[in-house]
């Protein structure tokens, strides 16, 4: 029972109070049609009572049309929106679903599985918290799983559900799900998740839906509903530093300046200092003003309206911060780019980047590498088409306001708009921005002393090791930062990491560090691409025609 | 102790960030307002997200002539309280042909409610209009987006949506394009009613049960509004306790028979009642998939 009924009927108005605190979870689930998607969120609605009788009626008159379960009621059938895909027995787009319980309402991005799924799950992932990954228990892990599972570790969501569907299948066999859960937590690993709950169900026959299976006593997580319920989300951004993208100024007399928008991270309250990150004028907040009286605070994700003590500049499109940690001000980040439009990116032409701030003109000017989503090789390649995700360089028409994305996912994010046709075209989320811009802190530690060499110059010998590869993108080491003649010493495990297939770009102050990356590259058998620009010199260098390792996964080989 | 924004704080938050983000980009907006509870939800957000100033665009209300007399006098009612400007748009032409819900079936919602709309956004050459449409409310709007693109001539394209990505609205459009926008998408029936209940947002009193004059037609319970409903053979004017879970031209909403005259009493009942709140809405239902063709001609 999703609802407290006897609450409902004895004490509406305790009912509505007890509602009051309820929470928000926003969850994406990723499968194929196969792996029972649709009959798992259908089931999830129909037992939180989501279904009315004539819903029902409709479901029952379906099912007989159109059901896929021999006239039994299909529950996939509640989902399926548009007429055309109905007939065509697919989910084609992105739709939102709605349930809740007494604990929490919940809005689910179903996303369907066939070859539009990049644009498509990485559109619906994109404000989930948690994603349900489905695998059919009789298949184990496919191809399609790893690629899910990147998308979704792409776009910043740190927790999955491995969800084990049709256990049933498998006569609830407690080896095939434990098979399973090892397997994809070894090749989840370098993905980064903070936490995996792997549950055997069968969406079809509600086993560990709602309530435990008695088909799995060896089973003692929580079941789905449950984990759902009660999963603890990581809290807001509310410690961060502050952050709010101004969105809009009201100004409805000469006495009255707010600045408007939603708060992406920290807390704020009058008297706190705030910085214009812009043009870095600092003032103080005055008021937090809303409808029903002034605020004493708030905190992120609170849409709210400041006035400041000071009349500084402030418009639409710049950004409020915390002045001891402000975000970074960059004309060239670097990000990953998920093209959405047939037609392919074109490097050097001019798009409309949208980011929280701001609408700014600006052009990709490389492409770092594109990477395949099945195999999570990295290619090179000229441009990015539809569906394809890669690591570019954007140069922006002037400096924007920007966090890493991994960092926060309202600062760090933007789509690109093509002038023209004025469609969206790319998702992108911010890296880094360009050691050019970084006069402080390198991209990678590099540690470094003073040597004499014995030609009696004074040759700087730059220590690498693996421990200052870590991170997202192409690894890279800064040496802009080194002045004059330089020597580079390597350790093992940087070695190891680029035979592994790995690229590690070097960005040089100047033609003299050349010869540097150069012996290393051939006292070691490593090729290496030489790019110039006019942002500086790189080296990209790399194992030539290595091969990815095979992961414990079969082909799905359905082109879904 | 720290707390996390509660479900509604969050869709709040949300849909103010929508309705700010429409009035940043566009040159011209307009707030359908149709004086349901929806209306009534997404007008007390725009009143918050421009606080202190009014909301600053107009509302638009398409009026088919067939509205509760009810709602009218709430719609003026609240206008005047917001300090707001009101266009009202009639299709004259579908009066001039004596449009009807009784007589003329769909044509009547196509010419008074989907024509009149076109005419009204053309009219007023408004970039971008407001509307109360929920994600929940029917399965072809769980794919809608918040910021829907319509053409020229106002179509629907469901393959041609753009994809929408964290909150980063794309709000470009080209002359004579413009975008239909659905600050409160994420919203369920139940959100709309507790957010209602706790902010003491004001509702037109037909959501509460009355005794009110009514006819059984189709199995449906009718209620005669004025006196262009003219009594079928048979039928005769029965007073009962009714309300309405959804608004719009009296002659095609139902209503359900109600003793539910407090909002915690409609919660209650809505929680306990098992049919969905468009089953009231006729127009709903000529057959599966009958919203999704309307949209794509143009229809909210």
């Amino acid at each position: 029972m999703a609802h407290q009924s006897d609450l409902i009927e004895n004490d509406i108005l305790a009912y509505l109070k007890s509602q009051e605190e309820k929470s928000l979870l926003r969850f994406i689930t990723c499968g194929s049609v196969d792996d029972g998607k649709s009959t798992l969120i259908g089931r999830l609605l129909w037992d939180s009572k989501m279904v009315f009788e004539d819903q029902l009626a409709a479901l029952e008159a379906d099912s007989k049309r159109v059901g896929t379960q021999g006239g039994a009621i299909d529950y996939a059938l509640l989902l399926d929106g548009l007429q055309a895909e109905r007939e065509q027995g697919i989910t084609i787009d992105v739709a939102y679903r709605f349930f809740s319980t007494d604990l929490r309402k919940f809005i689910v991005a179903d996303t369907p599985g066939h070859e539009q799924y990049t644009r498509n799950m990485v559109t619906g992932a994109s404000t989930a918290q948690v994603a349900v990954i489905l695998v059919d228990a009789r298949k184990g892990l496919l191809t399609q799983t790893r690629r899910h599972s990147f998308l979704v570790s792409l776009v910043g969501i740190k927790h999955i559900v491995l969800a084990i569907n049709k256990m049933d299948l498998v006569d609830f066999d407690a080896d095939t799900f434990e098979a399973i859960r090892r397997d994809y937590e070894q090749f989840a690993a370098p993905l980064g998740f903070d936490s995996i709950t792997a549950i055997p169900l069968s969406a079809l026959n509600g086993d560990n839906m709602i309530d435990a299976s008695p088909n799995t006593p060896w089973y003692t997580g929580p079941t789905l509903m449950h984990f759902l319920e009660t999963f603890q989300v990581e809290g807001d951004n509310r410690d961060l530093p502050f952050r709010m993208p101004v969105q809009w100024v009201n100004r409805p007399h000469l006495d009255f300046r707010g600045f408007c928008g939603v708060i992406a991270a920290g807390t704020i309250r009058p008297g706190d200092e705030v910085r214009v990150a812009a043009s870095g004028r600092t003032s103080k907040v005055a008021r937090i003003v809303t409808m029903g009286g002034d605020l004493p605070e708030a905190v992120s994700g609170q849409s709210i309206t400041l006035t400041l003590t000071d009349e500084i500049d402030v418009s639409r499109g710049d950004m409020l911060t915390a002045p001891e940690a402000p975000p970074i001000h960059a004309r060239h980040p670097e990000a990953h780019l998920v093209w959405m439009h047939d037609e392919p990116l074109q490097p050097g032409l001019i798009y409309l980047v949208k980011t929280a701030t701001a609408v700014t003109p600006g052009r990709v000017t490389a492409v770092q590498y594109a990477v395949d989503v099945n195999t999570l090789e990295q290619k090179q390649v000229a441009t990015l088409g539809l569906n394809e995700i890669g690591v570019v360089r954007l140069e922006l028409d002037r400096p924007i306001a920007f966090d890493s994305y991994e960092q926060n996912r309202t600062t760090g994010s933007f789509i690109l708009i093509d002038r023209f046709t004025n469609a969206t075209v790319a998702a992108g989320m911010v890296i880094t921005p360009t050691p050019a811009e970084l006069h402080k802190a390198p991209l990678k530690s590099v540690t470094s002393s003073d040597l004499q060499d014995g030609q009696g110059g004074h040759r700087r010998l730059v220590n690498l090791s693996e421990a200052t590869l870590s991170g997202t993108g192409v690894c890279s080491v800064d040496l802009t930062v080194e002045w004059g003649p330089i020597e580079l010493v390597v350790s093992d495990g940087f070695l190891d990491y680029l035979t592994k297939g790995n690229r590690i770009l070097f960005r040089l102050r100047d033609l003299d560090q050349l010869e540097a990356v150069a012996l290393l590259a051939y006292e070691h058998t490593l090729s290496f691409e030489f790019d110039r620009t006019a942002e500086g010199i790189s080296i990209l260098i790399f194992v030539r025609g290595t091969k990815p390792v095979k992961g414990p996964y079969d082909e799905d080989g359905v082109g879904i | 102790m720290k707390k996390n924004l509660t479900h509604l704080q969050q869709l709040e938050a949300e849909s103010i960030h929508i309705l700010r983000e429409v009035v940043a980009e566009f040159a011209n907006p307009v707030m359908l307002y149709s004086i349901g509870k929806d209306s009534a939800v997404m007008l007390h957000l725009a009143r918050k997200a421009f606080y202190p100033a009014p909301p600053p665009f107009p509302l638009l209300h398409v009026d088919t002539t067939w509205k509760f007399k009810e709602m009218i006098a709430f719609r003026d009612k609240m206008v005047a309280e917001c300090g707001l400007k009101l266009i009202v748009h009639v299709n004259e032409e579908g009066v001039r042909q004596k449009m009807s819900p009784f007589t003329h079936g769909g044509l009547y919602t196509d010419v008074m409610k989907t024509e009149g709309l076109k005419q009204a956004l053309d009219l007023h050459k408004f970039d971008a209009a407001f509307g109360g449409a929920r994600r929940d409310e029917e399965k072809s709007r769980a794919k809608e987006r918040i910021f829907s693109f319509r053409s020229a001539n106002h179509r629907w394209d469901p393959k041609d949506q753009r994809p929408e990505l964290w909150s980063l609205y794309n709000t470009r459009v080209k002359p004579g394009e413009s975008i239909r926008v659905f600050p409160i998408s994420n919203w369920t029936e139940l959100d709309i009613w507790q957010y209602i209940h706790l902010e003491g947002i004001p509702i037109v009193p037909l959501y509460y049960a009355a005794v009110r004059p009514v006819v059984e037609r189709d199995g449906m319970l009718i209620m005669v509004d004025d006196d262009r409903m003219e009594l079928l053979p048979g039928e005769v004017i029965q007073h009962k306790s009714v309300r309405f879970r959804t608004l719009g031209c009296y002659p095609l909403t139902a209503a359900v028979e109600s003793e539910a005259d407090t909002l915690p009493q409609i919660i209650q009942e809505m929680l306990l009642t098992r049919t969905s709140e468009r089953q009231g809405r006729l127009i709903d239902h000529d057959q599966a998939g009958s919203m999704e063709k309307k949209k794509q001609e143009g229809y909210f």
